[in-house]
């Protein structure tokens, strides 16, 4: 066990836990930030995304102890008023069914727009393909992030 | 319905609830409602219920129950729908609750088979109607005027004659004490203002912000984490534990094994189970319980051929034959190549085997689809609190009503003292329908004598069984020399289980017709996959008539539409579980929409249309080569479904179900090697991805006036045969085993 001091929306927080403790089970047992999913524990499926640094990284995957001073943002922490335009365009276009795989979606859609204001079709296929979803919202999911980039860009 | 009054101040209502849904919740109220509209909504000072599934506040702010378990089918949208509308509430006053299982209230509390909205129908609207009329009985006593003089609008209490006015909110308190009506009238399809209106998602903005939704997100104070060890091969069970070195590891509380179904349990058709017993670390952590399971040392033994019994759905009891042995997928290829010799004959019109004799043509395809594992985003969990008297659990299943039932006789509890609250569910596709899981928790629970919530891993998940069987069908047609379809021979059957409807479509529109079914026994434990057995056999059947069509020489569409023709107006046999009208309704309402029969540069189409789950869907397929690649360029879809409760929600449900029968049919599978399954993960199972997404989906509802009918499963199934029936003509090649294109691929 070790203590670690991260960053996380903001916040300074301190964990005392194994360093190999993957930041997914940090932000759902240790910081009760359970926005961030737990899907298949393999950066497979995407469901765990976070931005680091504002980057968008499977927190599944990631031990806490390479984390350091950079910055963690969480679904929780992407907007302060749940209204960032990826978070609006997925309310418009109504893009959940069960719901479940779209914080990790939402978060690299928003590390896409963030790097790639306009994005192609390609390019959406491109950065979105390590993310599931089961329920099958693709079409919905790219049309969203078409409004999304328009709202940012208007 | 019964007639209760609650009369609590705000902060006690809020108290409660958090209290009812388990106490801490993150500083969140865990039953706390949904709200649809303006983000901040003043809360009433009191709510009056006026029966199980609605109670109004003091300033006309509606609450409204949404029954049934919410998978992603968009019932917790619109179920409260029904309620709204016949109570005449405007949307945007109304807070939505998942309601706890309470089968005294509610009917039918299940998530399967796309019948809650169809079985809702009557009883939602009921509870709306009911309580509209207490309000309108309650404004008469106040104002002394006939009851039959009062109207409704928008959440406003009108008498016209007297100008008189008063808000729901206003009435509540009355309303309250007015006896429950014994008769109401529902409205007419024409005075609807919410049904056929489209409303978002309830939960939308929680889901967009990471609220705390799902089973796997429940806490409550004090709570262990626990993860399971099961047997790593279908055919096994445990011999012996070591954990010397799991109970010495941080963090961990405790090491033991359970019997989740022990020898003497009567199972019922929901406890579907091949690893009745188990091996259990508890721990503090999600993490340390992670390592402390890999430090097990745990040795299995191959089990014998046995027997166990269960009761089915309807009630009656089965034994099942467990065969022991360790199966792999290529004896399983065998077995569906020659199984079919067993079959038995299930429905047989007019004379096939002479017609066979005599046919101037005849077409045999053969067709088959391995397991499938259900893989829902968020694995199988439970969370459990059992102690000496009673059970609380909380989290993802689909049968609640069934699971308490098992939950009392595990634990040797009354009925009434099991509690089961529904959280959202991160999917369903049926295998929340088998509630092993809950039964689990809650003998760790009761071991432990603690708070716990049991989590499986993808890995768990993926290899515990519950699959969609593994199928394979024959098909036989003759033609004469008019190129007429004479004759149709299916011969269909799986491990374990048959995909046959002897009595669906083409039945009834031959005259000469054979349907045989066969099963092969397995100790794969299997069980109902979205749209169970239609999943597969639609693909097959809608393939192997767009070869018959070819053979004949004659347009695909136009085909099925003369078969149906036949079907409608001179039906064969008395047994035909379809409607042939509707299904040519959607055929010849997808053929108009996607323009067929128009030819575009490099568009290869295939069309395929399926009735189940008492909903008609076609679909049109346009399909594209890319750098050699197939790609979905267009969806074209045809639903009827009866009324369109919700379309936004509905259009969305059309979309998934196409695109996971696309993705199911392309890529994925499961295949197993001496009983362990070879693929336990998405760096191996492959699901469908964004690049793999049909770039555009085009759905079309027929206008109808019928009851509604679901969603969740009609369009998966045909959507496979229009895609088979578009790579042919992409490709020149037929497609008859599944997945179409598997590959492995990994993803960084």
């Amino acid at each position: 066990m070790a203590t670690f001091t991260l960053t996380v929306n903001g916040k300074k927080q301190a964990v005392d836990v194994d360093p190999n403790t993957p930041v997914l089970w940090v932000l759902r047992d240790h910081l009760n930030l359970v926005g961030t999913k737990f899907g298949c524990g393999m950066a497979q499926c995407g469901a765990c995304t976070i931005h680091v640094d504002g980057v968008a990284t499977r927190s599944c995957m990631l031990p806490v102890s390479s984390v350091g001073d950079q910055k963690v943002t969480t679904i929780e922490g992407l907007s302060e008023k749940g209204d960032h335009p990826v978070q609006k365009a997925w309310l418009e276009h109504d893009v959940p069914q069960c719901g479940y795989c779209q914080a990790g979606q939402i978060m690299n859609a928003a590390a896409l727009l963030s790097e790639t204001p306009n994005p192609t079709d390609e390019q959406i296929e491109t950065a979105m393909n390590g993310n599931i979803c089961r329920c099958g919202t693709y079409v919905r999911i790219k049309a969203a992030i078409k409004t999304a980039s328009k709202n940012l860009n208007a | 319905m019964t007639k209760m009054k609650t009369s609590i101040g705000r902060r006690t209502f809020l108290k409660t609830s958090a209290l009812a849904g388990g106490g801490f919740m993150l500083s969140f109220s865990w039953l706390a409602g949904c709200k649809p509209a303006p983000d901040m909504v003043e809360l009433p000072k009191e709510w009056f219920e006026l029966n199980g599934y609605l109670k109004i506040g003091d300033n006309g702010l509606v609450t409204i129950m949404s029954p049934n378990p919410e998978i992603g089918q968009n019932v917790k949208t619109s179920m409260p729908m029904l309620v709204a509308e016949e109570l005449d509430v405007d949307w945007k006053n109304v807070i939505v609750e998942q309601a706890p299982l309470n089968t005294s209230v509610f009917t039918r509390q299940l998530a399967g088979g796309s019948q809650s909205i169809s079985q809702g129908w009557k009883s939602l609207r009921m509870a709306g109607a009911t309580a509209r009329n207490m309000l309108r009985e309650a404004a008469a006593k106040t104002w002394g005027v006939p009851v039959d003089e009062i109207t409704t609008e928008a959440s406003m209490l009108y008498h016209k004659a007297s100008g008189k006015s008063a808000s729901y909110g206003e009435m509540a308190s009355a309303a309250a004490k007015v006896e429950v009506p014994k008769e109401v009238e529902l409205k007419n399809n024409s005075d609807f203002k919410i049904i056929g209106t489209s409303r978002n998602n309830v939960d939308g903005k929680k889901i967009v912000t990471g609220q705390p939704l799902f089973g796997l997100d429940y806490k409550q104070q004090g709570m262990l984490i626990a993860m399971i060890a099961h047997p790593p091969a279908f055919g096994m069970r445990l011999k012996s534990v070591d954990d010397s070195q799991a109970r010495a590891m941080p963090g961990i509380k405790d090491v033991f094994t359970i019997k989740t179904y022990p020898e003497d349990y009567a199972q019922q058709w929901c406890d579907v189970d091949s690893f009745p017993e188990l091996v259990v670390v508890v721990g503090n952590t999600t993490w340390e319980v992670m390592n402390a399971r890999k430090a097990l040392k745990l040795e299995w033994e191959q089990f014998q051929d046995h027997e166990i019994s269960s009761s089915t759905f309807w009630g009656t009891t089965v034994k099942i034959k467990v065969p022991g042995g360790l199966e792999n997928s290529a004896q399983h290829n065998q077995v569906m190549a020659t199984a079919s010799k067993s079959a038995k004959v299930v429905r047989k019109d007019g004379n096939p085997e002479a017609v066979f004799k005599k046919a101037a043509k005849v077409v045999e395809r053969s067709y088959s689809a391995p397991f499938l594992a259900h893989n829902t985003m968020e694995p199988m969990n439970f969370f459990a609190n059992v102690t000496s008297d009673k059970a609380e659990l909380v989290g993802p299943i689909q049968t609640p009503e069934f699971m308490e039932k098992s939950i009392a006789a595990r634990l040797g509890l009354p009925l009434e003292k099991i509690d089961i609250q529904m959280t959202r569910q991160g999917g369903g596709f049926g295998r929340r329908l088998y509630g092993h899981f809950l039964v689990e928790a809650a003998v760790i629970s009761q071991k432990i004598n603690a708070p716990v919530k049991l989590i499986y891993t993808r890995e768990d998940d993926m290899s515990f069984g519950v699959y969609r069987p593994a199928y394979h069908a024959r098909y036989k047609a003759a033609l004469d020399e008019n190129n007429k379809l004479i004759g149709f021979h299916v011969n269909a059957g799986g491990i374990p289980e048959s995909p046959l409807f002897a009595n669906r479509f083409p039945a009834g529109a031959v005259e000469n017709y054979l349907a045989e079914s066969w099963t092969a026994p397995s100790n794969i434990s299997v069980g109902a996959f979205r749209a169970p057995a239609s999943n597969f056999i639609a693909g097959a059947e809608q393939s192997f008539l767009d070869e018959v069509a070819e053979a004949a020489g004659k347009d695909p569409i136009q085909f099925r539409l003369e078969l149906l023709d036949r079907a409608l107006n001179n039906p064969v046999g008395e047994r035909n579980d379809y409607e042939a009208k509707r299904l040519m309704g959607v055929l010849e309402l997808v053929r108009s929409k996607s323009n067929w029969g128009q030819d575009m540069p490099n568009i290869h189409r295939g069309v395929s249309a399926y009735f189940c789950h008492d909903s008609y869907v076609a679909h049109v397929i346009d399909l594209a080569m890319e750098n050699g690649k197939p790609r979905v360029e267009k969806v074209h879809c045809a639903v009827d479904c009866g009324i369109v409760v919700n379309p936004i929600a509905a259009t969305n449900l059309v979309e998934g179900g196409s695109v996971d029968g696309i993705g199911h049919a392309m890529y994925s599978g499961l295949t197993f090697t001496n009983g362990t399954p070879d693929q336990t993960n998405f760096n191996k199972y492959r699901l469908i991805r964004h690049k793999e997404a049909p770039k555009a989906i085009e759905v079309h509802f027929v206008e109808s006036t019928v009851d509604p009918t679901g969603l969740g499963e009609p369009p998966f199934p045909p959507v496979i045969g229009a895609l088979a029936n578009a790579l042919y003509k992409a490709t020149g090649k037929r497609h008859y085993s599944q997945p179409y294109l598997g590959e492995t691929i990994t993803l960084g």
